[in-house]
């Protein structure tokens, strides 16, 4: 009887984790549905201009998603070579004392809070490059984006690594059987083999980047912008949230209900990779 | 280049039978293998004749698959172990510096115990040794190098229609057939075999027994099996291994009707192992 | 010469035309170039963080002194300290842990020694590994929609320490079913041996050998709490705080005082991250020692999570 209660007890706990799934969907949905009764969905994805809290508002989320992905995007630039040429090195070269010591400390970089990375880019990163690139504005895309992508390399090469481990030595021994060089056998027989988990680990790192916030919000600027160049400031998603947050909005206003639009968006948006992510290691996991 | 000295090479001692008068290819002494304190294969000396085929068996954990894997320095590829003794390839030590083992490898290539196909097309498995060391000049040159290996191997027929498609989509006995076409594409003068019927069923184990038979004509090759029927089919000289020691060897005639060492003649007849 | 690999019997004397000690040099050194650049990639992530470290304190280690520990907030940079930010984090920190931590070590156990291979288990699974991806500052906007207004739990140090709670769930369950599952089976079928109920093995048996990796699971799940600021913004954390919250220890009957726990508050991030948006440098260095005090907590914590796990996997070879 008590044992069948100790159960019941810690299912319920086990359960509480569903709850808040529901929970987090069922205010975003709530609130955003108030939100697209005063603003059409399709105007939503299709206007060019994000200024709610002006005097004439316009409801754009594109200007947001464009500073959202690019901003990915530059992190995704320094974070891709450098984490897979990282797990690359750890999985098939460096010698186990090395990748003792190594993996460790790459793992206390991910312990660092990310508004002292928001700290490093505004202050140190932003000012270096206005060093290299005349005319750089304070707040910009590019020191963001380097700064999120130095974050993220520990979770794209930790997590590529374990994906290159997982394969089968005996195909490291057949191709150095062969001949060919350990480079050789890392990037023409580890590395393909390896490639759903790789591209698992690059698309955690995306959503990652994507869902980040105090970086952008610190360097990257609260100006909503549709651009290209990422020497420009620009909002993100979540820039804006904050932008929004700190401000003192009335509950159950427009301005209030943009806010769970816009995270909204932001839970699809990580969503979709995810789900990306769990199919490619569920590809890579069904070869191996 | 490699240069093959032929000229004047020691002979196998009399009465080794089919290997008899066949030059000498690998002349292996006093080889010890320690992983970590551990010594897995004591001062084993052995000579390999050119174009036959050498078996090594023994119980499990005597350290013939270690032995094995001294010859085209494989061991290299485990950090612990650590390898003493003179092993020469036609005179030429394996160990030298101005040797490198991609070189080595090239010239001694092996097929392992598991099938182990790359995830690629059976076309690209095959094409991947010449592809790495560059010994094709154009693409028809690489399609002749692949058709000729995978004849070789007795895999062409049932190959040459899905050429394109995953090598790990064949069965068990065909990806260690394309395994060994694999080896072949890279030319080289010996291929060692480590137990490469173990995991195959019998009427796959025969074919590779008759490919093993064919092959000699062209290479030097050495398997380890466990199995002593395989041992007498396919080989003309045996080796008996033992706790790390090399307790006896002959021709696989002599071995199998004639054993010398009390141990050899337990093990063959089958009381122990 | 490799042109006789046409000729049908004869691939042995097509002896590698590319095979010679030039070609062999040339990927030596691709090679040998390639673990030059994976040390270099490798060691990126290290040398920003010494930069970060060194940058840090360049700016905020003059202004690290006793007072800057027992000082609020103030409109003057120098007169400015973290006292409300540092006991704000302690609070927020503790409500976390009373409230994350059994949920999320029960949930651990569940899933791992009592659920049944069923549809409901595989929803669980599945959910909890998703819930570790959403971006914490979907947390905020939970915790604005459904404590601040649904529940009316206000912008307190209750609602943050709930949200933090749920944010560090999913790190606590994977941890905890992580290290049970480390556990040997055979402990388990030893206590079941001798008459052992399913509740008695995992309380008495499976539990204490779980508890190093449980440990650094939690370490790991506060520091990142710790460190969080985005969704707390969202909550509406007030960034000026010239206050303590009400003291949870009083001089009258019943002695305990759970006021604090609606009481406004801040935290180390936020007032960070307060410092480093104000105009003008006076307050950068505030915000650099604030940094400097945030990241050697959560530094230190991580280490010790660290190596608890890696002097564990040496001690544990089951």
């Amino acid at each position: 009887m008590r044992e069948k209660a100790v159960e019941i007890v810690l299912f319920l706990c086990a359960a509480s984790s569903v709850v808040i799934t529901i929970a987090i969907v069922g205010v975003l949905v709530y609130e955003s549905l108030a939100f697209f009764r005063s603003v059409p969905l399709i105007l939503f994805l299709t206007d060019t201009v994000w200024t709610p809290l002006f005097a004439n508002p316009r409801y754009g989320i594109l200007p947001l998603l464009n500073g959202t992905l690019l901003t990915t995007l530059v992190a995704l630039c320094v974070a891709g070579p450098l984490g897979l040429v990282a797990a690359v090195y750890l999985s098939e070269f460096a010698a186990p004392r090395v990748r003792e010591i190594v993996k460790p400390t790459l793992e206390l970089l991910s312990g660092v809070p990310t508004v002292v990375y928001g700290f490093f880019a505004l202050l140190f990163v932003t000012p270096l490059l206005q060093k290299v690139i005349p005319g750089l504005p304070g707040f910009n895309v590019l020191s963001a984006g380097i700064v999120m992508g130095i974050m993220i390399i520990p979770y794209i090469a930790s997590l590529s690594e374990d994906a290159m481990r997982a394969v089968p030595q005996g195909l490291r021994d057949g191709s150095l059987a062969l001949g060919a060089t350990r480079l050789e056998t890392a990037f023409r027989v580890v590395l393909p083999t390896a490639i759903s988990g790789v591209a698992a680990a690059f698309v955690l790192g995306i959503s990652r980047a994507v869902g980040e916030t105090m970086v952008v919000a610190i360097a990257a600027g609260q100006q909503p912008n549709l651009t290209l160049d990422p020497r420009e400031p620009a909002a993100t998603i979540t820039a804006y949230i904050v932008q929004v947050a700190l401000g003192d909005l009335p509950h159950g206003s427009i301005g209030y209900q943009t806010i769970f639009a816009a995270g909204l968006t932001l839970l699809l948006i990580t969503l979709i990779f995810n789900i990306l992510a769990f199919w490619l290691r569920a590809r890579f996991r069904e070869a191996y | 280049m490699n240069q093959r000295v032929e000229v004047a090479a020691p002979v196998v001692a009399a009465g080794s039978d089919d290997a008899r008068g066949r030059p000498i290819k690998i002349v292996n002494r006093d080889v010890n293998v320690w992983y970590g304190d551990k010594r897995a294969l004591h001062d084993v000396s052995i000579d390999i004749p050119d174009r036959a085929v050498t078996a090594f068996i023994g119980p499990s954990g005597c350290g013939k698959s270690t032995f094995l894997r001294c010859m085209n320095r494989m061991n290299d590829t485990i950090p612990s172990a650590r390898v003493t003794g003179t092993i020469e390839i036609d005179g030429q030590d394996i160990h030298d510096r101005s040797l490198d083992v991609v070189q080595l490898r090239a010239r001694v290539g092996m097929v392992f115990q598991k099938p182990n196909p790359f995830a690629k097309s059976i076309y690209e498995n095959v094409a991947y040794g010449p592809r790495i060391h560059g010994l094709a000049r154009s693409k028809a040159e690489l399609d002749a190098i692949v058709e000729q290996s995978l004849k070789r191997a007795a895999l062409w027929d049932e190959a040459k229609d899905r050429l394109s498609q995953p090598g790990t989509g064949l069965s068990g006995g065909q990806q260690q057939r394309l395994c060994i076409a694999r080896a072949i594409a890279v030319d080289p003068e010996v291929i060692l075999m480590d137990e490469p019927a173990s995991a195959l069923d019998p009427i796959a184990t025969a074919r590779i027994e008759d490919l093993i038979d064919e092959l000699r004509q062209n290479y030097t090759i050495v398997i380890v099996t466990h199995n002593m029927q395989q041992a007498a089919r396919v080989s003309q000289r045996t080796a008996f291994f033992h706790l790390g020691k090399l307790v006896e060897e002959a021709s696989t005639e002599r071995m199998f009707t004639a054993p010398r060492d009390k141990r050899t003649q337990d093990y063959i007849t089958g009381r122990f192992g | 010469m490799a042109g006789s690999a046409l000729r049908a019997d004869v691939i042995s004397e097509t002896r590698a035309p590319g095979l010679d000690a030039g070609q062999i040099r040339g990927r030596r050194l691709r090679e040998k170039l390639f673990i030059a650049c994976g040390l270099a990639s490798t060691l990126v992530g290290l040398i920003a963080l010494s930069f970060l470290l060194f940058d840090l304190a360049a700016d905020g280690l003059p202004r690290l002194s006793w007072d800057f520990f027992t000082s609020f907030p103030s409109r003057r940079a120098s007169a400015a300290g973290i006292l409300s930010a540092w006991v704000g984090s302690v609070l927020v920190i503790l409500v976390t842990a009373i409230i994350g931590v059994p949920l999320g070590v029960a949930a651990g156990i569940y899933l791992e020694e009592y659920a049944r291979r069923n549809w409901m288990t595989n929803i669980i699974e599945i959910n909890v590994s998703n819930l570790a991806a959403v971006p914490s500052i979907v947390y905020g906007l939970l915790a604005l929609g459904l404590f601040v207004y649904g529940l009316g739990t206000g912008r307190s140090i209750l609602t943050a320490g709930l949200t933090l709670a749920l944010l560090i769930l999913p790190i606590i369950i994977v941890a905890t079913r992580e290290s049970i599952r480390a556990v040997p089976y055979s402990i388990r079928e030893a206590a079941y041996g001798i008459g052992a109920t399913k509740g008695q093995v995992t309380r008495d048996h499976v539990l204490p050998a779980a508890i190093p990796g449980v440990l650094t699971g939690i370490i790991i799940g506060l520091s990142r709490a710790l460190g969080e600021t985005a969704p707390l913004i969202t909550i509406g954390a007030l960034t000026f705080i010239a206050f303590l919250p009400d003291p949870p220890i009083t001089s009258e009957f019943p002695f305990i005082s759970f006021r604090w726990l609606f009481d406004g508050f801040t935290v180390l991030p936020i007032q960070a991250f307060n410092w480093i948006s104000r105009p003008g440098s006076d307050f950068h260095a505030n915000a650099a020692a604030a940094g400097l005090v945030l990241l050697a907590l959560t530094l230190s914590l991580n280490a010790l999570a660290i190596v608890l796990r890696y002097r564990l996997r040496r001690r544990l070879q089951w």
